[in-house]
């Protein structure tokens, strides 16, 4: 299993020699995808980080059916199919779709644009941030909330103050888990997005392109985003546990009393 | 300095009803495991609504459920110290000190926090993590904490209890010399009859959500009410 699962990678790395990767970033396909991707992914993260760690929050405080809920309409797009996703998002915002009089009204076409792209990447990798920064957010103590706000905090600060350093290393890693699986959005991309060098055509897709005519180019393309995940990796695993020590749990005797 | 509340409280199994009162002399709460004295506590601390029922600490109404009062843990100014003492671990024992007075600027509340420890004799903690902490030391900077927030009346959960036999005399002194000088009410949950004496405090017994038994250690001892009482009555003498 361990074989199957590195063979691809070690494949794809000792396949290309350093004249094949030269070659390929001189492609032309290559720095605009790079830069485009870039700019795609870092902004994705930034929204998906500024709005879902308050649902974040929300989902680690709250108990009963209505989290329930939520919880699963948030894990929907991680059991959808990317192209299912594309196509979704097209009935959405397309201009057939149900927001599309809409927003054609206000000037605003959002398929086939950048801003389509985004989304796309959005919506795929939102979920695997919710999801670490909610189980992030439930392993700080409320004790420790219900002490900031005595000594004076309101709601807000003691979450700002407290929950949030405390909970720096999930979200940290979920934010890398995040940004990873932005990067790597192709399905929904190439559905909702379209393929248009410069304005939708990421990383994966040039791949896609590439592959047409220059498997060279391909090859580089691929190993560049295969390096990004790989730092991704490790910086999920390791810097976790440099802020360990003073991130973990508090010791807190078994006789709790009540909840 | 006086305070006193009356409270009910369903939660789940637990049927809290009680009523408190005490004045700058401590009081101790016991009573069994899942009595609730925990719940009692947070619920004065704010975290808790009751059902119904009226809190009030030094003159101030903190909550009353018929005129429709309710502050928030932020405006209650009390101290309250968890089980595990809850000293945040992500900031130095200075800043942790020096929390309940971020309206200050940094270099005055950190002024303010070292010399609080070094009048409570823990000046060298104060560059430390709490991880790095004993735990009598994480008590005594806990209560520090507190303290310098000028809190109205402290709650403390088993502060003696996560702590060796030799560490907890010297604490039990230690707290009893602090709340004295500090002149401030307060609300300590103990298992032992010994931290009672030393504090020389008044007693609560809660057993089921109810108040069982109340008054002296001497009192309780005398007469006491119930079984459980009379047990924990007994041990000392053992």
């Amino acid at each position: 299993m361990l074989a199957l699962l590195t063979l691809p990678v070690a494949a794809l790395v000792l396949g290309a020699s350093p004249a094949d990767i030269e070659a390929g970033l001189e492609h032309p396909l290559f720095f605009p995808a790079l830069w485009l991707t870039a700019q795609t992914s870092i902004i994705s993260l930034a929204l998906v980080v500024l709005f879902g760690t308050p649902l974040a929050w929300w989902l680690a405080v709250t108990d009963g059916r209505g989290r329930r809920f939520v919880e699963l309409l948030v894990d929907l797009p991680i059991v959808l199919p990317p192209a299912v996703v594309g196509i979704a998002l097209l009935q959405a915002f397309g201009r057939q779709g149900l927001l599309g009089s809409t927003l054609d009204a206000l000037g605003l076409q959002i398929s086939f644009s950048t801003a389509a792209v985004v989304l796309a990447q959005v919506l795929v990798s939102a979920p695997f941030y919710i999801q670490s920064a909610a189980s992030a957010f439930r392993r700080v103590e409320g004790d420790l909330l219900l002490v900031a706000r005595t000594l004076g905090q309101s709601r807000i600060g003691s979450i700002l103050r407290v929950g949030l350093p405390l909970a720096l290393p999930g979200l940290m890693a979920g934010a890398a888990l995040a940004w990873a699986r932005a990067l790597g959005e192709f399905g929904a991309t190439l559905l909702f997005a379209g393929n248009l060098p410069g304005t939708t055509q990421t990383l994966p897709l040039a791949i896609y392109t590439a592959l047409e005519s220059d498997v060279r180019a391909a090859l580089a393309i691929a190993l560049v985003l295969a390096g990004v995940s790989v730092c991704l990796l490790f910086g999920l695993r390791i810097l976790p546990q440099l802020w360990g020590p003073q991130g973990g749990r508090h010791n807190r005797p078994a006789d709790g009393g009540s909840p | 300095m006086n305070w006193r509340f009356a409270v009910t409280l369903s939660l789940g199994t637990l049927e809290l009803d009680v009523a408190l009162e005490g004045d700058i002399r401590p009081v101790a709460l016991m009573g069994p495991n899942g009595a609730g004295k925990t719940t009692l506590l947070r619920v004065l601390a704010g975290a808790r609504r009751p059902n119904a029922g009226r809190i009030e600490v030094n003159g101030r109404l903190l909550f009353d459920s018929e005129t429709l009062v309710e502050r928030p843990p932020e405006e209650r100014r009390v101290g309250f110290v968890p089980q595990g003492f809850g000293l945040f671990p992500h900031l130095r024992v200075v800043d942790n000190v020096a929390f309940g007075r971020l309206d200050l600027p940094r270099a005055d509340r950190r002024r303010l926090a070292r010399e609080r420890l070094e009048e409570m004799d823990c000046g060298d903690l104060a560059d430390r993590r709490p991880s790095m902490l004993s735990g009598g030391e994480t008590q005594r900077v806990a209560l520090a904490r507190a303290l310098l927030a000028e809190p109205d009346m402290l709650l403390l959960d088993e502060p003696l209890s996560a702590l060796d036999v030799v560490a907890r005399r010297t604490l039990r002194r230690y707290l009893a010399d602090h709340l004295r000088q500090h002149a401030r009410p307060a609300l300590v949950v103990t298992h032992d009859v010994r931290d009672v004496l030393a504090l020389d405090a008044r007693v609560y017994v809660i057993e089921g959500g109810r108040v069982a038994q109340s008054g002296t250690a001497a009192e309780l001892a005398a007469h006491p009410a119930t079984p459980f009482i009379a047990e924990l009555f007994d041990a000392p003498t053992i």
